[in-house]
């Protein structure tokens, strides 16, 4: 009996010094950070993916343009009117967050990027589902909150009264519409249509906006062949085959990544791009990659004017400038967004009225941001839907040529469609819209 | 009924590409009873390694397809015996006689860090490495292109099968493996080096796996992440066709191929379902796979 | 009733967990709501364990009890948190009672594949149904304990969290002991010498299922309340693997070891994360091999070696 609570005891007394030593490692490395935060310094999340299939073609690049971008701006070295010190004059701390490992734990992390690194703002987020589940969060936490390239059309369906959360980034259903304007504008009699899409809500959402407004624009089309293989699945011999077999004459696709890539190499080596024209929403991305491995007249897109469809002016010759310095190549879609979201940070925070030199509150860059127009790496940018929270602005299409003399891919007949013509109004959703063959849509 | 013959082709070739990935797994575990997760690794650090290879050669734009073709090879052997070794002799053998899950998880792990570990060597852009790939050609059949690069992987496959049935059954090496697998404790008892014939053994079976990767590396855009992607299609393909089977694994990947091939030219809505589905019927009629063997039970 | 000294260790660490809460900051308190609720999931892998059995699916209760509580409140406009939960854990009954019957007839790594394979079933399932947002999944509408909204949802779901995980392990605890609890553990040294004892083991390992299911379920149910999102990714295998992990890492020493073994995890990944955020998978693999590779019947192993040593 004796030796049985001696036991409890000596458990017991283990147990507590356990958990209590767990309990003073968390608080000690959480003061820790609490100090590092309380610097004076304007502390900016930035969440991308550093790890996993989305790395290589969007989250690094994106990481690097922010690096070039916050760099920059400490310097006070970018061009006007984002000629100032950081942010409203002061120095900018970025930390960086892989966003990697799916919502639940994205949740986890921006609850610790604000209240355990005490972050002012947050830039970042590609994946969809994160974006939807960050939304409320960012809402709760009351943290301004930018998404610069997430696409899903739900973003402020679901969450129908934004405050701190804004999106520099297109909406995906733009990229679509965008591309059936373009294939209705350069290769109107085409008839028979394909489509390659990952079987995920992207691949899905994408195919639903390409194929319903092909039907309102291009009414003569057919839909001969649909694929939708497994996300990152990498060979696509026989959804290759099966789209030979049905001749299309277009396939589209909004395949991403490493899959995009692959799939372009494996249909041009077997000739199914020979007789079809691909059609690759976010074809850009692969630009300096593609060399003499993809056809000459593949459509390629940038999900907005980004990228090599950025438009010339002084902030991106700077950005391009400085970006192809630093890491020997153009900067993609990815780092123009990127920058695009940062620049429109600094943009409203500094017309937020706030004392120069002082870190502004979230409440007044948020006002200052909804609805605001502001210059950008990727021209002029527009917060004109979901009450002033989401971008409106014009997105580019083009064919891809390879110029062998010079080793660069590069672009031809590109053409660009302006934002109120492919982006549903407020109160619409882009399903409906579409569906009502595009109500109040201007077309330049 | 071309595209019948589109399914049997693009279904021979993609179980082909399935085999080459599980044959590496199905003999690791047969005869140590190790569920290898790292076997991912493997694959994708064949792939690069491959495709930086293949980069190097065809740095001044000239080169020979053939040559390059025996380059992948040559690069999935040194990367396999390379990595295979620092894995088992640096790790694993300290481990062995331990619990079956406690492995996989010891080399779930591995997975993680070496994940790590190809993205401080190699980065995370994508590397391309399609010159033995487009060199190759293609050929029609039926009215279709055909990649010979593709085509070719049947042979490699068949060529790989081979060595590793005829290595087990009929070399002497073979039959004390086949020993080991039986009963690993007569076997020791027997005089049989137990440890070295696990050593022989993972070297092979990681050499399979960078060999896959390398062979696969030309026709993909080699990114991080590959591996994660296709080891449960290896796990679901050996466990199908019988756990520790060659013969087995062939079956399963030729099944799962044909099927796979099968749904995306008829239904393509069903393709994500495939595997898991044949999976299923598979162990729901047969519990122990196609070619798995039923132990007695131990009293 | 008596107690015994885990009950009573766990009255203690319950409260001193609850006083914490009013201390500790917010992300801390979000942090550990997550680690007890997927320790819940844990403790569905480690029950199966005990019977030898090694679930590489158990995503699949995890993930039906997180979109019972989504779909409950997205369709049937349920608010209350506690019906959401018991609507997962209902659901995850009559499937595992369903699965049961076709799984418990298999063993070791061929149950394992063929769990994996159901919750990848229901993984594609989920990503082909656009209705329910594909891939993206859908927001948790706002709930309260019993009718919704909740005016602090943080601290709600922290201490519903925190009393469902401390009566279920209360439970467990008992449980393991129990007739039912033992003859788990002996199917799993033997499964012949336990049918010679005239007891059926399937039936035994079939309602082990069963509760194993439950319990990850609710886990699933208060994820998925806490973080306000599910996704099909909660049914993929490397979740579920993530949960063989953790399992692994505390060993199925004690009630305890799940929950500690959750947190260890979520800590050293959210320290990893920050601190090396472009070589965090590499941090948290060494660190776990480094946990398997010394302490083999896991992290609880610290807190019970000396007791073993007493008996052998």
């Amino acid at each position: 009996m004796k030796t049985v609570s001696t036991h409890a005891t000596t458990f017991a007394r283990r147990l507590s010094a356990g958990v209590a030593a767990l309990a003073i490692t968390a608080s000690a490395l959480a003061a820790g950070t609490a100090q590092a935060a309380e610097n004076g310094k304007f502390r900016l999340g930035i969440v991308t993916f550093l790890s996993g299939p989305a790395a290589g073609p969007f989250g690094v690049p994106s990481a690097n343009a922010a690096k070039v971008v916050v760099d920059a701006l400490n310097a006070g070295k970018l061009p006007a009117p984002y000629n100032t010190i950081g942010i409203n004059g002061v120095e900018i701390e970025p930390v960086l967050i892989d966003e990697a490992g799916g919502a639940t734990k994205q949740v986890e992390e921006f609850r610790n990027l604000v209240e355990r690194q005490k972050v002012d703002a947050v830039v970042g987020y590609i994946s969809s589902g994160d974006c939807l589940a960050i939304a409320p969060v960012a809402e709760e936490l009351k943290t301004l909150t930018v998404f610069y390239d997430c696409g899903t059309s739900r973003l402020f369906v679901d969450n129908k009264n934004p405050q701190y959360v804004f999106r520099t980034g297109l909406d995906a259903a733009v990229d679509n519409i965008g591309a059936v304007r373009y294939l209705a504008a350069t290769h109107p009699d085409v008839t028979r249509i394909a489509g390659i899409q990952q079987n995920y809500a992207w691949g899905q959402d994408s195919w639903n906006d390409f194929t319903q407004s092909l039907k309102q624009v291009m009414p003569k089309t057919q839909m001969v062949q649909e694929q939708f293989p497994k996300v990152f699945q990498g060979q696509y011999g026989a959804e290759i085959s099966a789209l030979s077999v049905a001749r299309p004459q277009v396939v589209h696709s909004s395949f991403w990544g490493g899959d995009m890539e692959a799939f372009v190499l494996q249909a041009n080596a077997r000739g199914l791009l020979d007789d079809a024209i691909a059609l690759l929403t976010c074809g850009e991305s692969a630009i300096d990659r593609y060399k003499d491995q993809a056809p000459n007249g593949m459509i390629i897109g940038a999900r907005g004017p980004f990228g090599a469809f950025a438009p010339e002016n002084e902030l991106n010759t700077w950005f391009k400038t400085t970006y192809s310095g630093a890491f020997t190549m153009a900067p993609t879609y990815p780092a123009t967004k990127m920058a695009h979201a940062i620049l429109g940070l600094k943009y409203a925070a500094e017309k937020a009225g706030a004392k120069p030199g002082s870190v502004p509150a979230s409440d007044a860059i948020a006002k200052a941001f909804a609805g605001a127009t502001f210059p950008s790496v990727s021209g002029t940018a527009t917060m004109a839907r979901a009450n002033g929270h989401q971008n409106v602005q014009e997105i580019g299409y083009g064919e891809y040529v390879y110029d062998s003399k010079a080793e660069k891919g590069t672009l031809r007949n590109v053409k660009t469609f302006s934002g109120d013509c492919v982006t549903p109004p407020d109160g619409t959703t882009s399903d409906e819209w579409i569906k009502a063959d595009f109500p109040g849509a201007k077309c330049n | 009924m071309q595209s019948l013959f589109a399914v049997f082709i693009d279904g021979a070739i993609y179980a082909s590409w399935l085999f080459l990935v599980a044959a590496g797994l199905t003999v690791i575990y047969g005869v140590m009873r190790i569920l290898n997760m790292a076997h991912g690794s493997f694959y994708a650090i064949g792939a690069y390694s491959a495709a930086s290879m293949i980069g190097w050669y065809f740095a001044d734009g000239s080169g020979n397809a053939w040559v390059s073709f025996l380059l992948l090879i040559v690069c999935a052997l040194a990367a396999g015996l390379v990595v295979g070794t620092i894995i088992e002799r640096g790790l694993l053998r300290y481990m062995y006689g331990r619990d079956e899950i406690l492995m996989v998880i010891i080399t779930y792990a591995l997975l993680l860090i070496l994940e790590d570990v190809m993205k401080i060597v190699w980065g995370v852009s994508p590397y391309f490495a399609y010159q033995p790939y487009t060199a190759l050609g293609r050929v029609s059949m039926m009215g279709l292109k055909m990649s010979t690069y593709d085509l070719m992987l049947i042979g490699v496959a068949i060529v790989v099968g081979g060595a590793l049935y005829a290595w087990l059954e009929r070399t002497t090496l073979g039959k004390i493996l086949r020993a080991v697998i039986h009963d690993r404790e007569v076997a020791s008892a027997m005089g049989v080096n137990v440890a070295k014939m696990f050593t022989i053994t993972f070297l092979v079976g990681a050499t399979l796996g960078t060999l896959a990767g390398a062979l696969t590396a030309p026709a993909i855009s080699v990114v991080p992440g590959i591996g994660v992607e296709v080891i449960v299609l290896a796990f679901a393909v050996v466990v199908v066709g019988g756990l520790g089977s060659i013969e087995g694994a062939a079956a399963g990947a030729l099944l799962v191929g044909l099927c796979r091939a099968a749904a995306v030219h008829y239904a393509p809505e069903f393709e994500l379902f495939v595997i898991y589905g044949v999976m299923s019927l598979v162990l729901a009629v047969r519990p122990q796979g196609l070619f798995g063997r039923t132990l007695a039970r131990k009293i | 009733m008596r107690f015994d000294k885990t009950e009573i260790a766990l009255l203690g660490v319950g409260v001193a967990l609850a006083i914490s809460g009013l201390l500790a900051p917010g992300w801390l308190i979000f942090l550990l709501t997550v680690a007890l609720a997927k320790g819940l999931v844990v403790q569905g892998v480690v029950m199966q364990m005990r019977a030898g059995m090694v679930s590489f699916g158990q995503g699949l209760f995890y993930c039906v009890g997180g979109y019972a509580v989504g779909m409950g409140g997205q369709f049937l406009g349920v608010s209350s948190a506690v019906l959401l939960l018991v609507l997962g854990v209902a659901a995850a009954a009559v499937l595992a009672m369903v699965l049961g019957l076709l799984l418990t007839r298999y063993r070791e790594i061929f149950f394992a594949m063929l769990s994996l394979a159901f919750s990848m079933i229901l993984y594609g399932v989920l990503v082909k149904g656009q209705a329910l947002g594909s891939t993206d999944g859908f927001n948790v509408h706002s709930w309260g304990l019993f009718s919704g909204p909740a005016s602090n949802p943080t601290m709600t779901i922290f201490y519903l969290t925190l009393a469902c995980a401390a009566v279920v392990a209360f439970f467990l605890h008992r449980y393991t002991r129990s007739g039912v609890g033992v003859v788990c553990e002996a199917t799993r040294e033997n499964e012949v010498r336990v049918e010679y004892l005239g007891l059926s083991p399937r039936w035994i390992l079939y309602a082990n299922y069963v509760v194993a299911a439950v319990v990850s379920a609710l886990g699933g149910g208060l994820t998925a309340l806490a973080a306000g999102h599910v996704d099909p990714e909660m049914a993929y295998w490397t979740t579920s693997g993530e949960f063989v992990f953790i399992a692994i890492l505390g060993g199925t020493g004690s009630v305890f070891a799940p929950f500690l073994a959750a947190l260890v995890f979520a800590l050293v990944r959210t320290y990893a994360i920050e601190l090396v955020p472009n070589g965090w998978q590499m941090i948290l693999g060494i660190t776990l091999l480094v946990i398997i590779v010394f302490l083999p019947k896991g992290l609880w192993s610290l807190f019970s070696r000396k007791k073993e040593g007493a008996h052998s």
